[in-house]
């Protein structure tokens, strides 16, 4: 190579960025114009990365260990009580606890029902939320019907706090007509347009990312057009999926983009088998909102007064200085097996289980309070019980006896319209089903082959 | 460009590219591109009005390949309040210049950074877009898509499709990457992943080849398509790509394959900057093989792809050959070329051939010896004319 050559090839290479191939500007960006300078005999460091921290010069790690424990905050302690008689009573109307007290109740005979269904083999799988009832209602009872919900699984009790019907969740559990997912995801993928809770989607903490965007949509859609109410963004996640790259991902964007939306992690001891010291060594989700700057706030996750206490102020904190994203962590115990392909004795003890079901969870603790109120009696317990089993049962079997979907639906919104590419193999499937007949049960779904037309 | 006066002196003016890896000087085929004369660009406004996809009589301007993508997201930007443009150093014009003022016009709500996290943009533009906004997301470089594979194969594309009844959709959603290799762009500089994304139904991916092809089909993925795309820019063509840009609104509708040049005997199929290759070996083989005519096709948009256009071509030709820069393993030539058997088996004369980058990384020193070149292409189709 000659020496020219080297000195051209140096020459680009000095012209180039780390990631290459930029050209210099040639005019001076705007970004510098907050530029930091640091001070001669300034007390505190002022470089870009940390504008406000001071010298020391002692030279002391901070240990994590050091730091007392986020405290969780609660109303209710487990009698039902208030803790703090100082305090006036939570500014809820009787009929509205009611409300929440009876779709907590309503997910949790469900979830009785349908976990002994797929124990039948009458639905392919299911997942219960015993034990976070009320974290997904209380804090679904803090939102407007226009904000926006993006879910994990486990939160049924929003779909049932914000109108999903005993219909919707059947239609969906058995894949039928009446799914508005039309019969494509698992079981508990729940969808709803509006209020809007995005249909439900496997891959863990995807949805946490969504939620800084759409936050950040709505922001600017309300800015666009200041008449309108404005809405927030809730995003529900459980510890477990706090691991993902998507929440380090999420949080910080929205941070820096100061979008309005709360992040209510579910922490309830466990990803499947995998206990809380496996998943983490901080104290808990709560301690890391603090360092992506995000109001933080840790929650008894079974007393739905501090929920949704925490969400209200949250929904408002969310809302000022033109949006910022706030962290709730509710802190509860996962009762009952991850999902019906788990059982979760084989990592921990059944006696454990039983002492959570027995001491705390957030169905019992409402009851109580609710006692103490007169507000309820073991009558109303019974009646309530039985009228919502019947219910169940009734939507079960008509959903167990509806049909499924055209087999067109597998095909269709794959793209906007139908690909001719999809076109051709809609019609090579008929072509073969028309074939073979023997092979395929078309039963069960809307309009046999036709339903591929 | 500014340089210090010193070193100014001991640099003497390039005028070819002169990359890590460089043509023989004794080369015939093995020549450095001519944007200025090559076929593919429209040098005059006369060759733009011939194209039926062009605005009628537009007015138009000589851009470069980022500055027709400047020109076609300032029109976005201006047509709807939906659209808004954010990645990694995207506020200060990119590092390819491609949203140059566009911050200053339009706003930071608009137009702004976003941390450096590839699958918290590509989330975050997912959730925008799920609200009814037209979030046009950058990635700085191809290579650097794959953290945020995850959501664009189980996310972005699907959306649609697990929504179902809800009728919600991240159809506003554009992606943009910065691909292809550039002569010295090694491992993470270089790279076209166009075949996995093709590999998704739910996204659509397309690859334009020139300035007025880049703001027609950019639009159009912003504006008229109700789905997600994966807009792939050959980052090669961004300063030596010049054409005649028309300056106001048009699109080029994506799934619809371009006949660039007609021809009677074979027909080469193509995309992005390769085509410019397959230009130069077209006018080598038709001036030493007297009487042959080769058809050229530009795919555009990569999937869903335009299966009919290329069908008819070869069955009239009855020999093909496909042109790709990434790798020859399961890279879109191998679809083509099944598509092809399946389509024209009966006028194949010849067995498809597929000229495409060989299947190992883009090693700094050995680029020129990985990617198809003139030579390359110039051989496949002699062979297949030979056959």
């Amino acid at each position: 190579m000659s020496s020219k050559a080297i000195l051209q090839r140096s020459w680009r290479a000095t012209c180039r960025s780390p990631r290459m191939g930029a050209p210099k500007p040639t005019y001076a960006p705007r970004r510098w114009s907050g530029s930091i300078s640091q001070r001669p005999g300034s007390d505190r460091v002022l470089f870009p990365g940390a504008v406000n921290s001071k010298f020391t010069t002692d030279m002391s790690f901070l240990k994590a260990s050091d730091l007392p424990a986020i405290p969780t905050y609660r109303v209710i302690d487990s009698d039902g009580e208030l803790v703090d008689n100082s305090r006036a009573p939570p500014d809820v109307s009787d009929e509205e606890v009611l409300t929440w007290y009876k779709n907590m109740l309503s997910v949790s005979i469900m979830d009785v029902v349908m976990f002994e269904a797929q124990r039948q083999g009458r639905l392919s799988f299911y997942m219960v939320s015993a034990g976070e009832e009320g974290i997904a209602v209380a804090s679904a009872a803090a939102l407007t019907p226009d904000d926006v919900v993006f879910a994990q699984y486990r939160e049924a009790g929003v779909f049932q706090q914000r109108g999903y019907t005993l219909k919707n969740f059947m239609g969906q559990l058995f894949a039928n007509c009446n799914d508005t997912g039309k019969g494509r995801n698992m079981p508990v993928h729940y969808g709803q347009n509006y209020p809007r809770i995005h249909t439900i989607s496997s891959p863990l903490a995807t949805q946490i990312p969504h939620a800084a965007g759409a936050a950040y949509a709505l922001k600017m859609q309300d800015l666009q057009n200041p008449n309108r109410e404005r809405r927030i963004v809730a995003c529900y996640f459980g510890e477990g999926a706090a691991s993902e790259g998507d929440f380090h991902a999420a949080l910080n964007i929205a941070a820096t983009r100061s979008c309005p939306v709360v992040f209510v992690c579910r922490n309830n001891g466990f990803a499947i088998s995998t206990p809380t010291l496996e998943q983490y060594r901080g104290d808990g989700i709560a301690s890391r909102g603090v360092g992506y700057g995000i109001d933080t706030i840790r929650v008894d996750g079974n007393d739905v007064f501090a929920v949704n206490e925490a969400m209200k102020e949250a929904r408002r904190l969310a809302l000022t200085d033109g949006g910022r994203p706030v962290l709730i962590e509710a802190m509860s115990y996962r009762v009952s097996h991850h999902s019906t392909s788990d059982d979760s004795f084989a990592y921990r003890a059944r006696v454990e289980v039983e002492d959570w079901k027995r001491r705390d969870n957030p169905i019992i603790r409402l009851r109580k309070w609710l006692e103490n109120k007169g507000l309820w009696n073991d009558e109303l317990e019974q009646e309530t019980r039985d009228s919502m089993r019947k219910a169940v049962l009734k939507e079960f079997s008509e959903a167990e006896r509806e049909k499924k979907p055209p087999l067109r639906e597998a095909f269709a919104d794959v793209y906007e319209e139908l690909t001719e590419e999809a076109q051709a193999q809609m019609k090579e499937l008929k072509r073969i089903l028309e074939t073979y007949p023997d092979e395929y049960d078309l039963r069960p779904y809307k309009d046999g082959v036709k339903g591929l037309d | 460009m500014s340089l210090p006066r010193s070193t100014r002196r001991l640099v003497p003016r390039v005028t070819n590219r002169c990359y890590s890896s460089a043509p023989s000087p004794r080369a015939k085929l093995n020549l450095p591109v001519d944007y200025k004369t090559t076929p593919i660009l429209h040098h005059t406004p006369s060759s733009l009005s011939n194209v039926s996809e062009f605005p009628a009589g537009a007015t138009s301007k000589k851009l470069n390949y980022f500055q027709a993508i400047n020109s076609a997201l300032r029109t976005a930007l201006t047509k709807s309040d939906k659209v808004m443009l954010f990645g990694e150093d995207v506020a200060f014009g990119g590092v390819f210049r491609c949203s140059m003022d566009l911050q200053t016009e339009f706003g930071s709500e608009r137009v702004f950074n976003t941390p450096l996290t590839e699958q918290g943009i590509a989330g975050f533009a997912i959730g925008a877009a799920a609200e009814g906004m037209k979030p046009v997301a950058e990635i700085q470089f191809a290579d650097y898509v794959y953290p945020a594979f995850d959501q664009i194969v189980n996310e972005a594309a699907k959306f649609r499709y697990r929504e179902g009844g809800t009728g919600i959709n991240v159809g506003g959603l554009v992606i943009r990457m910065p691909c292809g290799a550039v002569g010295h762009g090694a491992l993470y500089h270089s790279q076209s992943p166009e075949a996995l994304f093709a590999h998704v139904p739910g996204v659509r991916v397309v690859m334009p080849r020139s300035p007025a092809q880049a703001k027609g089909l950019l639009l159009s993925s912003i504006f008229n398509h109700n789905d997600p795309v994966i807009f792939m820019e050959p980052k090669i063509l961004y300063r030596a790509a010049v054409e005649h840009v028309p300056n106001e609104y048009y699109t080029i509708p994506l799934s619809k394959a371009e006949v660039i040049k007609p021809g009677k005997d074979l027909t080469i199929i193509s995309y992005g900057q390769p085509l410019y290759l397959c230009s130069s070996a077209i006018s080598a083989i038709e001036k030493t093989m007297k009487g042959v005519s080769i058809e050229l096709i530009d795919l555009r948009t990569i999937y869903p792809w335009d299966r009919q256009t290329v069908i008819d071509s070869v069955r009239k030709t009855g020999r093909a050959v496909v042109v790709h820069e990434s790798m020859i393993n399961y890279g879109v030539g191998a679809e083509v070329a099944a598509t092809l058997q399946e389509g024209a088996f009966l006028r194949l004369e010849a067995p498809v051939k597929r000229v495409a980058g060989w299947s190992t990384h883009t090693g700094l020193s050995y680029e020129q010896f990985i990617l198809p070149d003139v030579a390359r292409i110039y051989d496949a189709v002699k062979q297949t004319l030979e056959y």
